[in-house]
């Protein structure tokens, strides 16, 4: 028993967790005393330190930093030799696990989770919604839903789910044995649920949660109660995550490719998070430093934001879109990336344009760095910057309308295999589509000055974020769903799934256009009667659009439980990780492959992409003695 | 199309004709398309010059980018009709086509074409609904949680302070002239009937200009999101005829000029007015 507790594992990390709160006392206390503060004994600025503390004690006692802990400390280290890899029965997924693949599903089933309660939120916020002057819940509790509502889908479900199919099939298409930093890895996960339940438990905080927006623009949130802090301290910890994997991936990237994978023999998958991981390392300490300003002028009023004593309001907004609008593309170039791996196999076709998409790729990198006032158009700022943010953003349309088109014409002509993957690929074109062009006219100056912070707005978002993003997260969790669980999964279920949510999806997000243009404001949880028939339906809808969510569910779990076993390569794809067994073995590759050819070589007499050593056997699948490896 | 596909091993190009009738159907879609974006009854009633302009704006973005989702969407439809896998087909794979340049300039070149006409008209656009105009009236919006109230500077009540209300009034086709401030947390000052709004920032004075062309009354919200009672900080804009402006102006205590009276009682309240702060129609 006293073993248990003392090896790495949640029960030490959870132990360790009283620790770190007793930590906080330990720091807070001394200080309060010395600087003579009354009471000494003050809840909320142990709070505000336990916040921090606390996690911290939980990633010692998990194990996330043992092996840094003996090599400091000058005790023999066990070395990374991927001996703890695989996961051997579900308990496997508790604990720190270095295999890329095992903290792929990690990351993957953990942002599922929380795109469940996300959504959850969602149709309380519609619930709310459905009449003017709804009593379903009052303002201050809808002000905290939408504002966790967006944390978690941003946080804690599309940047993190990316990063977890990423880290399941990156290193195999590229044919590395793993990712460049495991335990970096092991840590970029952990730092994740911290997060996840701290934004959650903000509800619990005196005050209630965090009601100031995803986007917590000061002074509101500096002036804010404490449930604010579980937000700007929430945050960190998710950043902290997106930042350490982007740097795993960037090496991973750059040093880790089989012999002959040059950069132009990459899959797209791979350019879309070699351009994002990209975008994360530069943009995400902004999102730091903003939440840290907020921290300081909230905690120790420091008074960057007030403008009595010198502060500067608009400041805030600069920092913070500086990386929330590089973030929509972090957001989406990994989709990018799921979406060509789709449509090139599922068409049968090699990817139309391949370096042009991995250049626009690139410039949408670049020109995502100067757009982001056009989100401050009716801020105040100075006038003068409306223009050149208005051009900026609609050239970035140029390498995004590059890319759609690319997909069109591989679809031209090819042999489409019309199976859930590619509908949602398929969905994602159109509906995406959608969302770039009321970008465009978002990025208009005088269209925004009319429909900035309406529902024109929030439909916007939700085109690009549910019917962009979202989509081809559902691609890729169909797609990869043979590889990642080594079970198929029910393809009429999967249909069923696809086509109800884009009915339901256009039926709750279209109608917002309408009631965005006719004056609606965004963020508030009641409005005027004339927008009542509109929200009903849209409440209606939106309840539909939860309930597809669960066929979705039903399947995943359903299939992965009983589901058919997968072959290797079920769509007969070229690139690597599907000439291994499904699910991979262990150790990904029993020699390292050589590329040979591009990734997406359909219809070539005889190509290959990779080929292995001669009379090396084809490996045996992980964890699992059925199933069949070949097909 | 039924026709039984010859046995290449790829597919064979699509024939002239039925490239032609896709060009039909798409110019049909996509009419059909700009029609209803332009039959939708998108905005409410326009009450200020400055709203002709960004309406006729919307529309001419409606015409330009209906017929782009129509591309795409048509595309897509027609890809999955002609050339999804049939049986017999599951080890065909298409012809190996990598690019073509040309295509790929076409298809930068002319959306790069486009968006650049609309960014130049847009900011023509800007730039007229911001032109000064003479003989503006100067008001002064003040943002706080959770209400409105409108200053105007130039007319003084008897006691020489400015008369100041909790709805805003102006006078019909007088060029306006918004300094806009908060004295807590950002709000915005949105005025949908003239499709303007801008931040009430506190620490900077934010300004809008409009020129109400339009007599009735309209909702005044706030779209930034300032807190607890965020939802329902709206109040009502009246554009009334020359004449009713001074007789309201009279009502709010106004003398005639700047000069400080004596013995006068301070009134700003909305004596008089039906609308309250709960009154958007």
């Amino acid at each position: 028993m006293i073993a248990r507790l003392r090896a790495p594992g949640l029960h030490r990390g959870i132990l360790s967790i009283p620790l770190g709160i007793g930590l906080a006392y330990v720091i807070v206390l001394p200080i309060r005393a010395a600087s003579h503060y009354h009471p000494v004994l003050d809840g909320t600025a142990i709070l505000q330190v336990a916040l921090i503390t606390a996690p911290l004690a939980f990633l010692v006692g998990l194990g996330a930093f043992d092996y840094w802990f003996y090599w400091a400390a000058g005790r023999p280290t066990r070395p990374e030799d991927h001996s703890a890899h695989g996961a051997r029965s579900w308990k496997d997924y508790f604990r720190i696990n270095t295999d890329h693949k095992v903290i792929g599903t990690q990351y993957v089933v953990h942002s599922f989770l929380y795109f469940m309660i996300g959504g959850l939120f969602a149709m309380l916020m519609r619930a709310q919604l459905a009449q003017p002057g709804g009593k379903f819940v009052d303002a201050n509790t809808y002000n905290g839903l939408f504002s966790v509502h967006a944390t978690l889908m941003i946080f804690l479900f599309i940047i993190p789910v990316f990063a977890g199919f990423a880290n399941f099939v990156l290193p195999l298409m590229i044919g590395a044995p793993d990712m460049a930093f495991p335990r970096l890895n092991a840590l970029s996960f952990w730092l994740l649920p911290i997060a996840g339940l701290m934004i959650l438990g903000s509800f619990f905080a005196p005050g209630g949660s965090f009601a100031s927006g995803w986007t917590a623009y000061a002074p509101l949130s500096t002036s804010a109660p404490i449930g604010q802090v579980f937000f700007t301290l929430g945050v960190q910890f998710a950043g902290a995550s997106s930042i350490a994997t982007a740097l795993n991936f960037l090496v991973t990237i750059i040093t880790m490719r089989a012999p002959g994978m040059s950069f132009f023999r990459l899959p797209l998958l791979v350019w879309a998070n070699f351009a994002t991981s990209l975008l994360v390392v530069i943009a995400t300490p902004f999102i730091a430093a903003s939440q840290f300003f907020v921290l300081l002028d909230r905690a120790l009023g420091f008074n960057f934001f007030n403008a009595g004593r010198g502060g500067d309001v608009l400041m805030y907004q600069h920092v913070f879109w500086f990386y929330s609008h590089p973030a929509v593309y972090i957001m989406i170039l990994p989709g990018f990336g799921i979406i060509s791996e789709v449509i090139a196999v599922k068409a049968r076709k090699p990817i139309f344009g391949y370096r042009m998409m991995a250049f626009s790729l690139l410039a949408i990198v670049v020109l995502g760095f100067t757009v982001w006032a056009h989100h401050m158009f009716t801020s105040g700022m100075p006038a003068w910057l409306r223009d050149p943010m208005m051009i900026t953003t609609c050239i970035i349309a140029i390498p995004t309308g590059v890319k759609i088109f690319s997909w069109l014409a591989t679809l031209w002509r090819g042999v489409l295999h019309m199976d859930t993957p590619m509908l949602w690929a398929l969905g994602f074109i159109t509906m995406f589509t959608l969302g770039g062009i009321s970008g465009v006219m978002l990025a208009m100056v005088p269209f925004d000055l009319d429909v900035s912070k309406t529902y024109f707005v929030v439909a916007h978002i939700h085109y690009v974020l549910f019917g962009g993003s979202v989509f081809t997260i559902f691609a890729g969790a169909y797609y990869w769903f043979p590889k990642m669980t080594g079970r198929m999964y029910d393809e009429r279920l999967g249909r069923w799934h696809f086509w109800t949510t884009l009915v339901f999806f256009n039926l709750t997000f279209a109608p917002m256009h309408i009631v965005g243009i006719e004056g609606m404001p965004r963020r508030v949880a009641t409005y005027a009667s004339q927008f009542a028939t509109w929200n009903l339906i849209i409440s209606i809808a939106s309840f539909g659009l939860g309930l597809s969510t669960l066929i979705f569910v039903y399947n995943m779990i359903a299939s992965w439980r009983g589901g058919p076993r997968a072959a290797a390569n079920p769509w007969r794809a070229m690139t690597l990780e599907w000439q291994v067994s499904s699910p991979p073995p262990i150790f990904n590759f029993e020699s390292l492959p050589t590329i040979v050819g591009g990734p997406y070589e359909y219809g070539v007499p005889g190509a290959v992409h990779a080929v292995f050593r001669e009379g090396a056997k084809v490996p045996s699948p992980a964890g699992d003695t059925l199933a069949v490896p070949s097909e | 199309m039924e026709e039984p596909h010859p046995p290449t091993p790829h597919r064979p190009p699509v024939p002239r004709v039925v490239m032609i009738r896709l060009l039909v159907i798409g110019l049909i879609a996509a009419g059909a398309g700009i029609a209803i974006g332009l039959e939708i009854p998108w905005f409410p009633p326009a009450a200020a010059s400055q709203a002709h302009t960004i309406d006729t704006l919307y529309y001419v973005l409606i015409i330009c980018t209906v017929p782009i989702f129509v591309l795409v969407t048509t595309m897509v439809l027609f890809s999955i009709w002609r050339f999804r896998m049939r049986p017999g087909e599951e080890r065909l794979d298409g012809p190996p086509i990598h690019g073509n340049t040309r295509l790929e300039v076409i298809w930068t070149a002319l959306p790069s074409v486009l968006i650049g006409s609309l960014v130049v008209y847009a900011a023509i656009v800007l730039h007229d609904i911001g032109v000064k105009k003479p003989n503006e009236i100067t008001i002064n919006v003040v943002g706080r949680q959770w209400e409105w109230s409108f200053t105007y500077p130039k007319y003084h009540d008897a006691s020489g302070q400015p008369i100041v209300a909790p709805v805003l009034e102006l006078p019909i086709n007088r060029p306006v002239y918004f300094e806009i401030n908060s004295v807590d947390v950002i709000h915005t000052f949105y005025v949908p009937a003239f499709r303007l709004q801008e931040d009430a920032v506190p620490g900077i004075t934010t300004t809008l200009r409009a020129t109400p062309d339009r007599l009735g009354s309209y909702p005044v919200v706030c779209t930034q999101l300032c807190g607890y009672g965020h939802s329902t900080m709206r109040t009502t804009l009246y554009v009334v005829t020359a004449a009713k402006f001074q007789t309201w102006l009279a009502e709010h205590g106004y003398s005639g000029g700047p000069s400080a009276q004596t013995a006068s009682v301070h009134t700003t309240s909305t004596t008089g007015l039906s609308a309250t702060k709960e009154g958007t129609p």
